[in-house]
């Protein structure tokens, strides 16, 4: 198993706001929109250096979406911020119709997303906004494992042209990517190769998949550990490529299993190479309140849930 | 675009527009027969003297925007483009066919010219007229943004976060123009939920209001230059309308709203408009 480690642990929605305002420095046609959340969104960077680049909208989501699709018609890139629950539920009929069906370069970024929000409960643990942003046509999806890689990814989605969901969220992390890695939108990273079991994480669960490596190689199971950071599109390649070789699959993620990650590797795998297959997400219930790390417990979001999975998958081949 | 000021010459206009839905909607066998009709005027006069724009480069970077919240009246919407030369009017009749560009609500991903959004779902255009109006302002442009709203549609709660957002933003280069009809599909606004005391409403959000005869041609355009010369506030014109306008035997009737004529009715109207 390679080895990992990190010198800090770091919150990936203050990697979004680093990025967000090294890219105001970039590209003068960056503009920012916040519902009120300007400091939860970590926007004060970019909003002191470029204040007449900055939206503030007040509490009125479904018109910070409507205004990023029209702010688009001179070539602008607005980047809207706000909570996930209200980045996606609040306002999927604008997102749906104003931003995918109308085709705007709008990029949706939302933070507190999942159960690591905690003590807030379940009115802001959003656990359906991926699915319901992978369901639409046009939408890129992406949910980001660290500070660095939230960074690197907010930068990069601005080179792309269309809707972006970028999910990321409130917790400290453990930061272990690459300081200045280049994002490449749809591109699977494979953090450990491995033949007995695939193991296919995103966000927050991405160390933890890291961890269960650890914990399985002293099993003597040599797991292959990539992590999706963009779910749709989904790098289809990267997935049948590893699991032809391991031939059982392992998904983790801070979500319902309904429309997440895990659901978008079994349809993939179902229609080209069914594998036997473990998802560890939630299981169509509810968050609550808590601390982060009770919640992970609770809800089966742990690294050894990862590992129990893996041995059950290898177990099914 | 040269533009015209002749009444006679907007009359003449606009009836081939009113035939046009007709004929449209007739063809297609559904679509919004009242609105389309009761908004015909008001589409004669901004195309061909209101706005700035080419229909020969829809994309011409300074071209007014119109945005049209109102996703339902697209017959009126498609008949003024193809009648200003956007696109050949023998297209119109493809309306609501499998593989047209004029879907039963506009839509952008269809490939027609002249559409600034995709819209059908009532209560968003007004946002996307802020954005587009921050825009102009960023980038120090001169282009006014006119969005075309239903006064039922004024019942969505999100108009409102976009009209405080509006005069927030003293953005005078917006004019929203509403469709005083006082009808909606189940019935008169004043019945299904009371809208009034509107000019109030939009007073109270911090926009200046105007009011006038939707089937006046030189009411509409003079109201029209006088809300362009607001200072720091957005505008609102509150366009009396009547649903069905030009078809006396369907006028104010808002069972109209989504009803298409029978090839029968379409005959009848169409001699009603020619008369
Ligand atoms: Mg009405």
């Amino acid at each position: 198993m390679k080895k990992y480690t990190y010198s800090e642990t770091n919150d990936t929605r203050s990697g979004f706001g680093e990025g967000l305002h090294e890219l105001g420095k970039k590209n003068p046609n960056v503009v920012a929109l916040c519902a009120d959340l300007i400091g939860s969104l970590k926007m004060d960077a970019f909003i002191a250096e470029f204040p007449e680049r900055f939206i503030q909208v007040g509490i009125a989501e479904a018109n910070m979406i409507g205004i990023a699709a029209g702010l688009t018609i001179g070539g602008k890139i607005p980047f809207t911020g706000t909570f996930a629950n209200f980045s996606t539920g609040r306002v999927y009929d604008q997102i749906r119709q104003s931003v995918a069906y109308s085709n705007k370069n709008v990029k949706i970024c939302a933070s507190h997303a999942g159960l690591t929000l905690g003590e807030d409960g379940a009115t802001h643990q959003i656990l359906e906004d991926i699915g319901l942003m992978k369901m639409l046509p046009h939408m890129v999806v992406i949910n980001t494992c660290d500070f660095n890689q939230t960074k690197a990814a907010t930068i990069a989605i601005a080179d792309y042209t269309g809707p972006v969901y970028l999910r990321f969220g409130r917790p400290k992390v453990p930061n272990f990517t690459p300081k200045d890695q280049v994002f490449e939108i749809g591109k699977a990273i494979t953090l450990n190769e491995g033949k007995d079991v695939s193991i296919f994480a995103t966000g927050h669960l991405v160390w933890k998949a890291i961890e269960a490596g650890n914990l399985l190689a002293e099993k003597g199971i040599d797991a292959e550990i990539i992590n999706i950071h963009t779910i749709k599109p989904l790098d289809r390649n990267a997935v049948i490529q590893s699991v032809m070789k391991t031939k059982c699959v392992v998904t983790a993620e801070e979500h319902q299993m309904n429309g997440g990650l895990g659901d978008s590797i079994a349809q993939l795998l179902s229609l080209e190479l069914p594998t036997p297959l473990e998802m560890v997400a939630v299981k169509d219930t509810f968050g609550e309140s808590g601390t982060p790390d009770e919640l992970m417990i609770k809800y089966g979001l742990t690294t050894e849930n990862i590992v129990e999975a893996a041995l059950r998958a290898i177990n099914r081949k | 675009m040269t533009k015209t000021s002749s009444v006679k010459d907007l009359q003449q206009l606009a009836r081939s527009i009113r035939i046009n839905v007709v004929h449209m909607i007739a063809e297609a066998g559904s679509g919004h027969t009242g609105g389309s009709l009761g908004l015909a005027d008001i589409f004669a006069s901004l195309y061909f003297n209101v706005l700035n724009h080419e229909p020969k480069n829809p994309q011409w970077s300074e071209r007014d925007r119109l945005i049209l919240s109102i996703g339902h009246v697209a017959p009126v919407l498609y008949a003024t483009l193809a009648e200003a030369g956007y696109f050949a009017k023998d297209e119109l009749l493809s309306l609501r066919k499998l593989n047209s560009r004029l879907q039963g609500h506009p839509a952008r991903d269809h490939g027609l010219p002249g559409l600034e959004l995709s819209a059908g779902s009532l209560g968003q255009g007004l946002s996307v007229a802020v954005g587009m109006a921050l825009c102009a302002k960023a980038d120090k442009k001169n282009w006014h943004v006119y969005s075309i709203h239903g006064d039922g549609e004024l019942q969505e709660g999100s108009i409102w976060e976009a009209a405080m957002s509006a005069a927030h933003y003293k953005l005078n280069n917006i004019t929203a123009i509403v469709d005083r009809n006082n009808c909606q599909i189940d019935g008169k606004t004043s019945r299904v939920m009371e809208l009034e005391p509107l000019r109030e409403k939009w007073k109270a959000f911090g926009w200046d209001v105007f009011e006038c005869d939707g089937h006046s041609y030189t009411d509409i355009i003079k109201t029209c230059e006088d809300a362009k010369q607001s200072v720091f506030r957005p505008t609102v014109i509150i366009a009396r309308t009547k649903m069905g306008r030009g078809v006396k035997s369907i006028e104010d009737d808002f069972r109209w709203h989504g009803k298409a004529p029978s090839k029968e009715e379409a005959e009848d109207f169409i001699k009603q408009l020619s008369a």
